[in-house]
């Protein structure tokens, strides 16, 4: 798998754009072990993207593309939101869907996946902001999980709806104030990882992406149980600079403040009872053989 | 109301589908000129004097020739690089631009090394194209490019389809598999030798 999946024809190789000969000479598509410590330094599966200057989801988006395990074989499945501006330059198969349908265009196409091409690993991650996830699509997400449906969800949670102007979600803190929610929020935010907990999910992480370490784990944690196991969920802190009023260098520090220890994005992670013995089978077959003793 | 004919534009800003005006695709075998229907040999040979007639005779290698997928399109991708040789060697102004995929591109393509589906036009004006040849570009990224660049240019546009056709080129072939490819280079050769078509920039082109 990899590499020989994006050749170039050989007449035409001199006059691809650049961008594209780079994809095949050195991005990082079947290398074994790949993840954030290639940003930077190989070609990167996201071209350029569209969202506002330091926003947080262009750096989340640059891990999560990094730290995909196999990339050549995987299809993400995205919904409206601003992380619908960033797909159309991903080199990595992928639906748009309508807002809130994500978990269950992804159900039909894992499936299909299956059929199509036994015996061959083929990855669905879906990626969509709170909004997508929490509200309009909740009905979508939570029966993909009681189906035990085998792909991860990623969710870029804004605590807002970013892309229409900053409305109230169901994943934004009690009292907040946005510009299109005047009055602040009356509720408290709904608790997802506990529900996708409770409702199937055989991995489940709450984090910022303030750490690419921890991220490259649980997306590789994330995608490797769904494959095996059954469905997991990731929810990722990414700020919206521009609806909490801050300056384009500032969304880093936003996130480290929000992941104290008894703060909303403090680092929490389950994995099932089966992932947790799926997990250390991994492990076990990563270890060396025993050497062989001369005879 | 006259019978529509597919014709070089500027048409109109979003012009209506040829087959919402009535044109219809060719059966095996043959092809369509402007919206005729006509004998696949026709319409080779009208297609290699538009090429050999141009200023900037152009072809557009898609997705499906440009990347290796497979034997076939290794194939095609040799036949295709003939048939841009033989335009250059008849007019150097001749020009091979790919369509690597079917992206959005921000802020903007660079139209003098691509051709972008979702605004195609940018690249024939820039080029200044006035002929040109889809070729390997899924059907309805074709359709879609070669609307808006009979809408907003006056570029005259040909596909070398490998399903059933286009009604929005003004010359379109049908079911192209290498050995057809390789058909029309020879029909190309046989346009030039016949010396009929001086090279239309009248630069001297020596005998490679
Ligand atoms: C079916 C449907 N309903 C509503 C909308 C309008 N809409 C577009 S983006 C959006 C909110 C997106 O919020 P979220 O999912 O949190 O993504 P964000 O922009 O915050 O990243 C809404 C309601 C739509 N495009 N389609
Ligand atoms: S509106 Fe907010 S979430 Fe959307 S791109 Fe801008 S900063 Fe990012
Ligand atoms: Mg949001």
């Amino acid at each position: 798998m990899g590499k020989e999946k994006i050749k170039i024809c050989e007449e035409f190789y001199d006059i691809m754009p650049p961008e594209y000969r780079e994809l095949v000479d050195s991005s990082t598509y079947g290398k074994e072990g790949r993840g954030w410590k290639d940003v930077g330094v190989a070609k990167e599966l996201i071209e350029e993207h569209s969202l506002c200057a330091g926003c947080p989801e262009s750096i989340a988006f640059r891990y999560v593309l990094a730290c995909l395990p196999n990339p050549e074989d995987t299809v993400m499945v995205g919904s409206t939101g601003c992380t619908s501006l960033v797909f159309p330059h991903v080199a990595v198969h992928n639906i748009h869907s309508l807002f809130g349908n994500q978990n269950a265009v992804a159900s039909g196409l894992k499936r299909a996946l299956a059929h199509r091409f036994p015996g061959k690993v083929k990855d669905v991650v879906v990626l969509a902001g709170d909004g997508a996830t929490v509200d309009i699509g909740l009905d979508m997400t939570l029966q993909s999980w009681f189906r035990q449906e085998k792909f991860l969800t990623i969710c870029f949670d804004n605590e807002l709806y970013a892309n229409t102007g900053g409305q109230e979600s169901g994943l934004m803190q009690k009292g907040f104030v946005s510009k299109m929610a005047p009055a602040g929020k009356k509720f408290d935010k709904v608790r997802l990882p506990e529900i996708a907990e409770e409702s199937g999910c055989h991995y489940v992480a709450t984090l910022t992406v303030s750490k690419p370490n921890r991220v490259e784990k649980a997306i590789r944690q994330g995608v490797l149980i769904a494959r095996e196991v059954g469905p997991t969920y990731i929810q990722l802190y990414t700020p919206c600079i521009l609806e909490i009023g801050k300056q384009a260098m500032e969304g880093l520090q936003e996130m480290r403040d929000s992941e104290g220890p008894n703060e909303r994005f403090a680092f929490k992670e389950y994995i099932s009872e089966e992932a947790k013995a799926y997990l250390a089978s991994l492990e076990k077959e990563k270890k060396p053989a025993a050497i062989p003793t001369q005879g | 109301m006259g019978k529509y004919r597919v014709l070089p534009g500027p048409e109109a800003f979003l012009p209506p589908s040829a087959a919402c005006a009535g044109i219809v695709l060719p059966d095996p075998g043959q092809g369509h000129i402007n919206g005729e229907i006509v004998h696949e040999d026709v319409a080779m040979e009208e297609a290699a004097k538009q090429f050999l007639m141009a200023k900037v005779p152009t072809v557009f290698p898609g997705p499906l020739v440009l990347w290796n997928w497979n034997e076939k399109a290794a194939k095609k991708a040799t036949a295709i690089k003939a048939l841009y040789d033989e335009l250059k060697s008849h007019n150097p102004g001749a020009l091979l631009i790919p369509m690597p995929d079917y992206r959005p591109k921000y802020p903007k393509i660079n139209p003098e090394v691509e051709i972008n589906p979702n605004h195609p036009n940018l690249t024939i004006w820039h080029n200044k194209i006035d002929v040109c040849m889809f070729v390997g570009v899924h059907c309805h990224q074709a359709n879609l490019s070669l609307k808006i660049i009979r809408g907003g240019t006056n570029c005259y546009t040909i596909a070398m389809c490998a399903q059933a056709g286009h009604e929005d080129a003004m010359l379109s072939f049908r079911d192209a598999t290498p050995e057809k490819i390789w058909k029309f280079v020879e029909a190309v050769r046989k346009a030039k030798a016949s010396g009929v078509y001086a090279n239309p920039n009248g630069v001297t082109v020596s005998k490679a």
